[in-house]
């Protein structure tokens, strides 16, 4: 037998954190991801009732996948969901784990306000009904990482009930059109994290982590009406959304988890009524329950803990200790605004497409960064909706960078837009680059004739030198030749290398004077501007 | 000796130093070591504590009533630094690193913490007898009341084989105060543990109000109905202590804000002609010793004679509440015994093929016959199959049961006055011919309803039997009228006046039953 890995090092403490040994590598519930984020799926095949009246004949049938969703989402909060241990992440094992934590006999929870108040306000976001009662009850399990050998979770009667979720489908021919859909919300319940398990396969022990162990989770349940795991997919984007706009939770799940999930929907759409979840180390979904014994959870009421009374303006107690109560319409009034009506407001003031509007939320921080370069530049909202949209954007997706990781500030995103605005440098590239706007969805690699001015500011601001765009436009020379004197001898020069172009030109050939065009671009070093050397042309060989 | 107040007196006038007091009952620890009533003696602690408080009676800070009063509290109160085993072999060798809310007040009070007291296992049991460390004997059974008796007596067996149990399961604590080991004791109360030791060792037995006192470091039996106890010798040294504990607890989110005014002293009622008693007719049982039937009539009539309203009054569902009991209490116990994995704390077995068999064995080893049929039944009784069918039903039976009180509250009764118990203590010989269920069972059928409906009550000792021994009678009082109910209960003392247990002879004697022990064990190993 192995001796214990780890153990609480404070003095007086003899209850040692213990290892088990590695006997059951699959669990309950929830996968256990990466993050605290997790998401259950229930799909089915439903029949769906065609004609209720008549009885089916064979063939009729129409099938159709049915996918509802329960989604844990730890609450942001300073502190655990029913103890004072702080909430932190990457903390070294065991170093936020209080006595009530690790389940010491004779400790008692105590719920923690701001965990309720994130629960109301999530619930109010997803047009919930907030019950003024709701009750604790616990949930009987043994895992090693469940210290009590329950946890507290909502069962009966949960905080919030009856809501709805609504989301956008991408559609049409380029998937450009967004078409609204609504998922109907069961219940978002308030629940206890369980710790961590760490399996050494080597040594055949499992090792504990607690820090995790009591941390609060919103279980927001989806009804399943979402048909397939895009729906899912998106619904889930949306929520997060919601969740980060209100604070309530961090809701960082990596894309790879959604991804992930859409293929454990998708699998699990061929099996009926049962639960499923993704095993990540054999890359496939495995049954949730052990085929041998169905789990029974033996709910029991928790005891420990009073029902959770909320009140409105017209229940509260006059004489209510503020500290002791908490007012639904207090919390109403303090609600952010959300996703879909940021989306709104920003097609409306800046004439952008919806689908732009979206875009700009699903990136975390481009939001932020659009409105941060729109207060600092000149330039219309819809060229810095493009700029941001597909060069900023492109340029983070093709170095899978975040938002926060950008070279490039607002500020000299805005100050590239101002140049380009008093036409200091050539437009040219950008107007390009435009030619891939439409395409919102999919982030092209950038377009070759792109390497122009603007977009060599650009590639100069990416490389992280601390130069200002006006900077790099006189190092390297990057302006807009505005000398006509200068330009006419470029065009002079042109002209008498190439007679024979000349000679087109002369003879009525429309498309050789382009010719002669790009060749004094070249020689400028694209730093001219076509018009005027056309113009310059025209006039030297009096056409 | 005498009452915690007296001798609490004579520490403020300088009569006896808190050294001295605790020295004094260290060497009756010592002395009653037999009694089994200690599981763990904190000599130290207590040493510590006793220089500490001296130190502040000498500069005049002393910090109130409590200063220097040896004290002593049941084994599943969890204590900072002091192992706490709740009498089982799961937890042998656990020492907390805190102390429950209710120690931690006692200490902050400036009490001595004498130790640790005997009980049955994680307080399952009303004998005190089905704990790891074995039973408490009770120390009436060496007093000269009953000895006489027991002379007289020409089929009594002579020597120590026929001692007595307490009662339980708070049986160790009632032992340590009625052999004057300490002043004060804690309990704990879920069907009548604190209250029916205290009956059958002749002290006062204290249940306060549900959410009165935090639970915050009791180790649970059934967290709806526990509450700490108080074992005095008097009812005003239960107030004083009761107002030391009374109070919300932010670590018990069950406990109330503010519910009575402390510090809580009690007044000496002039008359009792304002007062209504109840007297339940359900709990004129025929299991009912007619020696305890008739003192509890003649209590009514003292009641009655000094200008009281005494009224018979109905309960009507006391009859389902042992049944009931049974499959609440059973429920808790299997959620509560859940985290007893053996991977923290505790015991944990020698198997290590995988950490179910590791569970199993560990549980098994770790726990007693009692505690795992009660977990046994629990968890069956929680099977989605059987909720509706068992624990909902019980929980709404509880709800007639505890709306019985308060229709009989609300007909004008104050208080109720019932038996504590069937019969006075009987013989551990005697006792541990039924099993512990049915024990139990028997036991808690006047105190269980009680904390059903989380009420106030307490236990006075009335007289002694013909055979000599404490009997006591049980008032109960509305939900958080515990002062009420505790002047009535002080009236009441002073009316009765229940003799000393006079254990001078056994204070003699016990040199003499330790060293037959010995030499009994001796024998034994050759």
């Amino acid at each position: 037998m192995a001796a214990p890995m780890l153990r609480w090092g404070c003095r007086g403490r003899r209850w040692a954190l213990a290892w088990v040994d590695g006997g059951s590598c699959h669990r309950r519930g929830a996968p256990t991801g990466s993050t605290s984020n997790r998401i259950r799926g229930q799909s089915s095949l439903a029949q769906q009732p065609l004609r209720t009246a008549q009885k089916p004949r064979k063939g009729e049938h129409k099938w159709a996948a049915v996918v509802g969703l329960e989604i844990h989402a730890q609450i942001s909060s300073n502190s655990k969901l029913f103890s004072g241990s702080q909430v932190r992440f990457s903390a070294p094992p065991n170093s936020l784990v209080s006595f009530f934590d690790a389940s010491l006999p004779g400790t008692l929870p105590v719920l923690n306000r701001r965990c309720v108040e994130a629960a109301v306000m999530t619930g109010l976001a997803l047009n919930c009904h907030i019950n003024k009662k709701s009750l604790f009850d616990r949930k009987h399990y043994f895992y090693a990482d469940l210290p009590a050998g329950y946890q507290i979770t909502q069962q009966r009667l949960p905080i919030a009930v009856n809501g709805s979720l609504t989301y956008g489908i991408s559609a049409g021919k380029e998937r450009g059109q967004v078409i609204p859909k609504t998922v109907r919300v069961k219940q978002i319940q308030l629940e206890q994290d369980s710790g961590k398990s760490l399996h050494d396969d080597l040594r055949s022990q499992t090792l504990v982590d607690l820090n995790r162990a009591g941390v609060g989770l919103l279980e927001v349940v989806l009804e399943p009406d979402l048909s397939c795991g895009e729906e899912a997919a998106t619904a889930v984007r949306e929520l997060q959304l919601i969740l980060q706009a209100l604070g309530t939770s961090q809701a960082n799940m990596a894309d790879y988890e959604i991804q992930r999930q859409i293929s454990e929907l998708e699998n699990g759409g061929e099996i009926l009524n049962e639960t499923r979840s993704f095993h990540e180390k054999l890359g496939c979904t495995v049954s949730m329950r052990d085929k041998e014994a169905k789990q029974d959870y033996r709910f029991m009421p928790e005891p420990n803990l009073p029902p959770l009374l909320l009140y409105d303006a017209t229940s509260l107690p006059t004489d209510a200790d503020p500290q002791q109560v908490i007012n639904i319409d207090q919390i109403r009034e303090m609600l952010p605004e959300l996703p879909s009506v940021t989306r709104e407001r920003l097609v409306q003031q800046y004439g952008m497409l919806p689908e732009h509007s979206f875009t700009l939320l699903n990136e975390v921080g481009l939001l932020e960064f659009f409105q941060n370069v729109i207060k600092e530049t000149r330039a219309e909202p819809k060229k810095v909706t493009s700029w941001v949209l597909n060069i900023f954007l492109g340029y983070l997706k093709q170095e899978n960078l975040a938002v926060s990781e950008s070279p490039v500030t607002p500020s000299a995103l805005a100050e590239l837009l101002d140049l380009l605005d008093s036409r200091t440098i050539s437009s040219s590239a950008a107007k390009q680059a435009g030619v891939q706007w439409c395409d919102l969805s999919s982030l092209q690699p950038l377009p070759p004739g792109f390497k122009r001015s603007a977009s060599q500011v650009f590639e100069e601001l990416w490389k992280r030198e601390g130069k200002t765009p006006g900077q790099i436009v006189s190092e390297k020379q990057l302006e807009l030749m505005q000398d006509r004197g200068a330009l006419e001898q470029f065009c002079y020069s042109v002209m008498k290398d190439h007679p024979q172009v000349v000679m087109d030109v002369k003879k009525g050939n429309p498309r050789a004077i382009n010719k002669l065009i790009g060749l004094v671009r070249k020689a400028t070093l694209n730093r001219a501007d076509p018009a005027m050397i056309k113009e310059i042309l025209e006039k030297q060989l009096s056409l | 000796m005498g009452s915690l107040l007296r001798v609490s007196a004579a520490l403020k006038q300088g009569q006896i130093t808190p050294t001295e007091l605790c020295q004094k009952c260290l060497s009756l620890i010592k002395k009653t070591k037999f009694l089994n009533a200690y599981i763990t003696v904190s000599e130290e602690v207590a040493l510590k504590q006793a220089e500490e408080s001296e130190k502040r009676y000498k500069n005049g800070q002393s910090l109130g009533d409590l200063d220097g009063i040896p004290i002593a509290v049941k084994d599943n109160f969890s204590t900072s630094g002091i192992e706490t085993t709740c009498a089982s072999n799961m937890l042998k060798g656990y020492v907390p690193p805190y102390n429950a809310t209710v120690v931690q007040k006692l200490l902050d009070q400036g009490a001595l913490l004498m130790g640790k007291t005997n009980l049955d296992e994680f307080a399952m049991g009303s004998g005190s007898t089905d704990g790891v460390f074995g039973p408490v004997k009770n120390p009436w059974s060496y007093s000269k009341q009953y000895r006489e008796k027991r002379k007289q007596n020409p089929h009594s067996e002579s020597g120590d084989s026929d001692w007595l149990i307490t009662g339980g399961s708070s049986g160790g604590s009632a032992a340590a105060v009625s052999a004057f080991t300490c002043y004060a004791a804690l309990g704990s109360d879920t069907g009548g543990s604190t209250r029916n030791p205290a009956a059958h060792c002749g002290l006062v037995g204290f249940k306060p109000s549900y959410g009165l006192v935090s639970r915050h470091g009791l180790i649970p039996l059934v967290n709806s109905m526990d509450v700490p106890g108080i074992l005095t010798r008097c009812v005003d040294d239960a107030a004083m202590v009761l107002g030391v504990l009374a109070g919300h607890d932010p670590k018990d989110s069950t406990t109330v804000h503010d519910p009575i005014n402390k510090p809580l002293v009690l007044s000496s009622l002039a008359d009792v002609s304002k007062l209504c008693i109840g007297i339940p007719k359900e709990y004129l049982v025929p299991e009912l010793s007619s020696e305890i039937q008739s003192l509890w009539s003649r209590a009514a009539d003292l009641f009655e004679s000094e200008g009281a309203k005494v009224i018979e009054v109905s309960l009507p569902h006391t009859s389902y509440s042992i049944v009931c009991y049974h499959v609440l209490c059973t429920s808790e116990v299997a959620s509560n015994m859940a985290r007893f994995d053996g991977l923290q704390y505790g015991h944990r077995c020698d198997i290590d093929v995988s950490t179910e068999a590791m569970y199993a064995a560990t549980r098994r080893e770790g726990f007693n016959d009692v505690v795992r049929g009660r977990i046994l039944s629990g968890n069956f009784f929680l099977l989605k199959e059987n909720y509706e069918n068992y624990f909902v039903k019980a929980q709404k039976v509880r709800r007639l049961i505890a709306n019985d009180f308060v229709n009989a509250f609300n007909s004008g009764v104050d208080v109720l006055l019932t038996p504590t118990t069937l019969s006075e203590a009987v013989p551990y010989l005697e006792f541990i011919k039924e099993d512990n269920r049915t024990r139990s069972a028997q036991d808690d059928i006047f105190t269980q309803a009680v904390n059903m409906a989380g009420l106030p009550a307490v236990s006075i000792p009335i007289a002694l039997s013909n055979q000599g021994l404490p009997i006591g009678l049980q008032f109960i009082g509305r939900a958080f009228y515990d002062q009420q109910l505790l002047t009535v209960a002080k009236w009441f003392e002073k009316q009765v006046q229940f003799p000393v247990i006079q254990l001078q002879e056994l204070m003699d004697d016990c040199s003499a039953i330790l060293e037959n022990e010995k030499l009994a064990s001796v024998s034994l190993k050759q």
